[in-house]
């Protein structure tokens, strides 16, 4: 293959398809999965990083803000961390590399390096769109992740805890999970580095509900201070199935996290959580595009935002109602608190209705902490700092605790507790 | 215990002025009333004494225990023992009503270099403290006042008092929205905390409340100023007459 480099391609750029070239004959796969890798790489050697020009990454210059990729690092050991409910069920990959023989009680598992070779997972590595670059970098380099399969009806009591642990380099793992027909069950996608230096992370999950699946799926990014993270989520929703989706950034210096989702079956609900902590110097994009393609279906969005120090935060949010969606009832909300002048947050909401019968509708706040609130609770001997504290804890944890699992709902507010009492 | 000497206090935005050279003095062991129409100041007296930072004191002293306040800030004055009802508790979703009754008790406690209360002390007391109120426990598992009736929030305002035990405590119509069974039990709440070295003002529109919290002393004020102080029969004079006499004689 004709790999040249030109004076326009950045480090960022050059540095990836030399990983690429680097690899060559290393990466799994077969044929097929050979030459969709191929392409991807070719395309991202053509076009590069997309910059502000692109629409869909106006607010992330990714072109500018991916200054490096940090070289491939010899794997560490890296530890098991406690799941974050007891008695879950835990699957770990480790610098990109599913573990072997893991195993889940009624769920089908397998590592998805063996998709690679076997051709199944080609299909897979396509892009969403021309401006899928977290499709190409993921197809390009993945190496492994695990395959899951819910069979019709399981009902899966304790979550099941997807860590997803790194060391410093790169790391690009792919996750396709089918929730079959009257399926119940938490997934934990949990993002971890045990590394000190700059990682560079890519993760594609890609997930569909069948007809009345019930899922909670729960996204949660603690990358460390210099680490890049791009996720991806593509998700398809069947009839009268019920997805809980909930994303939570605490870390990482650069992040965008793409979500894809499709609402295809009538009767679906989508009930869409999102809490971004931000502070130091650091990038957080969070990116929907949801479409309701069947009549019927209800979605909520609400996003919940702290943002400390030089932060800045992204939520771009595109809800699309299709001509035959009547009856569609979306609702999206994206709150922030400011928490420093220099802090920084842009929201943009979109709504794109092609049916006429529909409830839609959103709303984008920014706010310091309510005055009010402050004065009661310091009223009653709370300290201001404290009393802050508490209140921008509240403005997140309205969210979290409209989960159910009360064990989950206190290791999450534990993070955020953490995190805010690091940063506040 | 409390002596405020010619305040006069605005509104910080706009300059207004509210209180308008207010004079007063409260006892330790007393009860006193305050009454007086919508808009004379009340609840603007109430929030300058717990230390809101909407209002601006451009005149005058307000002494606690012989000291002044003015330069303290909400906690602090809290933690120094005194406390509020508020005639409208504001809802704050997202804090649980426990975590915040325990973070209060406690920060008060440290303030004043005591040691904190462990879970089971701390569930005891506001075990207890509701039982007295009446107060439904489920209540107590919901964000703080969210979703209250206008009379649960009262009562929540009466169980904090009894939790955190003040020594200066000021009630801004605790009895507006207040069922009669509730306002008995209210009383009964305010009447166990009254003692030698406590003080507590009582703001009001109504008689009713006076029946069962019997007042040393009762202050009309109007217009930012006590136009005129005397015993319980005052209050019984205000309710058969008005105040059209009074605010006559101050002019
Ligand atoms: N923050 C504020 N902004 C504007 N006006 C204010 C503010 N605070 C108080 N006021 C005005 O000051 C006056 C006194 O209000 P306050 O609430 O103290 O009266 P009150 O005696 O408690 O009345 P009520 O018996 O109706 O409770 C009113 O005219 C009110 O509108
Ligand atoms: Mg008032």
């Amino acid at each position: 293959m004709n790999m040249q480099t030109t004076s326009r391609q950045t480090a960022a750029e050059s540095a990836l398809i030399e990983a690429y070239n680097a690899q060559l004959g290393d990466l799994p796969g077969n044929g097929a999965v050979i030459s969709a890798r191929d392409r991807l790489v070719d395309d991202l050697k053509t076009n590069g990083l997309p910059t502000r020009r692109v629409e869909a990454w106006h607010y992330t210059d990714l072109k500018t803000l991916l200054r490096a990729i940090p070289g491939a690092v010899p794997a560490a050991v890296i530890d098991t961390p406690e799941p974050l409910v007891e008695g879950s069920a835990v699957i770990t990959t480790r610098h990109g590399h599913a573990d072997p023989k893991v195993s889940v009680s009624d769920v089908l598992v397998n590592a998805f390096s063996e998709m690679l070779s076997e051709g199944t997972a080609a299909p897979g590595l396509s892009v969403i769109d021309r401006d899928d670059t977290i499709g190409k970098i993921n197809g390009s380099f993945v190496r492994d992740g695990f395959v899951l399969e819910f069979p019709a009806g399981a009902q899966i009591e304790k979550p099941v805890e997807i860590q997803v642990l790194h060391g410093d380099g790169q790391v690009h793992t792919r996750f396709p999970v089918s929730f079959g027909a009257g399926s119940r069950a938490t997934v934990i996608e949990r993002h971890l580095p045990t590394g000190k230096g700059d990682a560079f992370v890519t993760s594609v999950s890609d997930i569909s509900l069948e007809d009345g699946a019930d899922v909670t799926w729960i996204i949660l990014q603690q990358q460390g201070a210099s680490d890049t993270h791009l996720g991806q989520l593509r998700v398809r929703v069947g009839s009268n199935a019920k997805l809980r989706l909930y994303v939570i950034n605490a870390g990482g210096r650069l992040v965008r996290q793409e979500l894809r989702i499709d609402v295809a079956g009538e009767g679906s609900d989508l009930q869409l959580r999102g809490v971004n902590l931000l502070g130091g110097e650091t990038h957080t994009d969070v990116t929907l595009v949801l479409g309701h393609h069947v009549p019927n279906t209800t979605s909520t969005e609400i996003f919940r935002n702290v943002v400390f120090d030089r932060a800045r935060g992204v939520f771009q949010g595109m809800i699309k109602v299709a001509l035959d969606a009547q009856k569609t009832d979306a609702r999206m909300a994206c709150n922030t608190l400011l928490m420093s002048d220099d802090a920084e947050f842009s929201a943009k909401p979109e709504l794109e209705i092609f049916a006429d019968d529909v409830q839609c509708g959103h709303g984008a706040t920014v706010a310091d902490i309510d005055a009010n609130h402050l004065y009661y609770l310091m009223a009653r001997g709370v300290p201001r700092n404290k009393a802050r504290a508490m209140l921008v804890n509240a403005f997140v944890a309205e969210i979290v605790e409209e989960l159910e699992d009360e064990q989950l709902v206190e290791a999450l507010e534990a993070i955020i507790s953490s995190w805010l009492e690091k940063h506040a | 215990m409390l002596e405020i000497r010619n305040l006069h206090a605005r509104i910080a935005e706009d300059g207004t002025e509210i209180i308008r050279g207010l004079n007063l003095t409260v006892k330790a062991g007393e009860v006193a009333a305050i009454m007086g129409p919508n808009g004379s100041g009340k609840s603007t007296l109430s929030y300058i004494l717990s230390g809101r930072e909407d209002y601006e004191v451009t005149e005058g002293e307000i002494l606690y225990n012989g000291e002044s306040i003015l330069e303290l800030d909400p906690a602090e004055r809290a933690s120094k023992g005194i406390f509020l009802a508020f005639q409208y508790p504001v809802e704050i979703p997202g804090v649980a009503t426990m975590q915040f009754l325990k973070v209060a008790m406690n920060e008060q406690r440290k303030a004043r270099g005591e040691a904190e209360l462990t879970t089971p002390d701390f569930i005891r007391r506001v075990k207890e403290a509701a039982a007295e109120l009446k107060i439904n426990p489920d209540m107590l598992k919901r964000p703080l006042n969210v979703g209250f009736s206008g009379g649960e929030k009262k009562r929540a305002e009466i169980l904090q008092m009894a939790l955190l035990e003040p020594q200066l405590c000021v009630l801004d119509e605790t009895d507006s929205g207040l069922d009669i069974d509730a306002l008995k039990i209210v009383a009964d709440g305010v009447n166990a905390l009254r003692s030698p070295d406590r003080a507590v003002i009582v703001i009001t529109h109504y008689q009713r409340l006076l029946d069962y919290i019997v007042p040393d002393t009762v202050h009309v004020l109007y217009k930012g100023q006590i136009i005129r102080t005397g015993d319980k029969s005052l209050a019984h004079e205000l309710e058969a007459n008005g105040y059209a006499d009074i605010i006559g004689e101050a002019a």
